[in-house]
């Protein structure tokens, strides 16, 4: 791919978050945490981060075509964090959209996109913040994807078909992420289950939403480029 | 089943993920979570301070939906870019 649509790639979902930057119902609220843990999760955080920049370098660099997917997995997120669904538990909150991007690109790589999206929540819809950008990195953007890649790749290897592997690990990367933020919470302020009936309670069924939503998006690249699929190793 | 089928059925089942709470329970708030969250810190820490607040927050609920409307179009722009030039490749290029 010429140099150009590999900056268009790469611009295009820049650009979307810089001009809309999702609203997050979820993610722990600016100066929520105290100075201590919000540091102390930005320090975990780095590492993955910077993994993740030279995992997307090699990657593309491997394999240039995979950059349109690429910017898909972050359009992909930024859809799903835009839609702020009722639950059957009668509050809302929203889908986080990293499964897809960990299924195909791994965790690290996913973990940059994640970061994307949430600092212009907190910059522009004041939603998370920059305070508790690293705790909400931590949860959205690592934990969540370690869990969909790790589940995914268990799956592939017990031989489960391509679509329920990605569904299961969509899903519960979903949720893993919320029962994190729970947990970050609770350690601090103690009151862990309220916290975790709070926000992964009302995500079950979001992250069965979030589930179905990937398997649609998977469904098509598996019939359409199942050749770039094959060599991401997805399949 | 041929794909788009089965990938109907699938955002069918999605949508209904979404309504079913709006009949099941029409008395709820329908709140954020964050929300919630919060109002239980100020509850059971009512002497915690929050020690930093957004440098910029939407002006009102209205500009708040249109950058969420934004967001949600130009995302499912790009996502429909992608995926319609894939599968308007040449059929040999189909796996």
């Amino acid at each position: 791919m010429k140099r150009s649509a590999w900056k268009l790639c790469f611009l295009l979902p820049m650009a979307l978050v810089l001009l809309t930057a999702p609203a997050g119902a979820m993610h722990i609220m600016e100066g929520y945490l105290p100075a201590p843990w919000a540091f102390g999760w930005m320090a975990v955080c780095i590492p993955f981060v910077v993994t993740g920049f030279l995992s997307i370098k090699k990657k593309t660099a491997r394999e240039p075509r995979a950059k349109v997917l690429l910017a898909m997995c972050g359009a992909f997120a930024f859809v799903l964090s835009a839609l702020k669904i009722p639950s059957v538990f009668g509050s809302c909150s929203h889908p986080t959209g990293v499964g897809l991007g960990a299924i195909l690109f791994g965790p690290t790589a996913t973990t940059v996109l994640g970061l994307i999206v949430l600092l212009f929540q907190a910059l522009l819809l004041a939603h998370g913040g920059l305070t508790t950008l690293g705790a909400n990195v931590f949860s959205m953007a690592i934990v969540g994807p370690f869990v969909s890649f790790g589940l995914y790749a268990l799956l592939k290897k017990a031989g489960a078909k391509p679509a329920l592997a990605v569904f299961t690990a969509a899903a519960l990367g979903d949720l893993a992420t919320y029962v994190t933020t729970s947990i970050q919470l609770g350690v601090v302020y103690g009151n862990f289950l309220q916290y975790l009936s709070i926000f992964a309670l009302t995500q079950i069924p979001l992250a069965i939403a979030e589930g179905l939503l990937t398997v649609v998006v998977f469904n098509v690249l598996e019939k359409y480029a199942k050749e770039d699929l094959r060599a991401l190793a997805v399949l | 089943m041929k794909l788009w089928q089965k990938n109907l059925i699938l955002v069918l089942l999605v949508v209904l993920i979404a309504a079913v709470p709006l009949w099941l329970c029409r008395d709820a708030e329908f709140g954020g979570a964050d929300g919630l969250a919060e109002e239980l810190i100020v509850e059971t820490h009512p002497d915690y301070e929050p020690w930093f607040s957004p440098i910029f927050e939407p002006a009102s609920g209205e500009i708040e939906s249109l950058l969420f409307a934004l967001q949600a179009a130009l995302g499912a722009g790009v996502i429909g870019f992608v995926l319609g030039r894939m599968t308007a490749r040449k059929p040999e290029e189909k796996a």
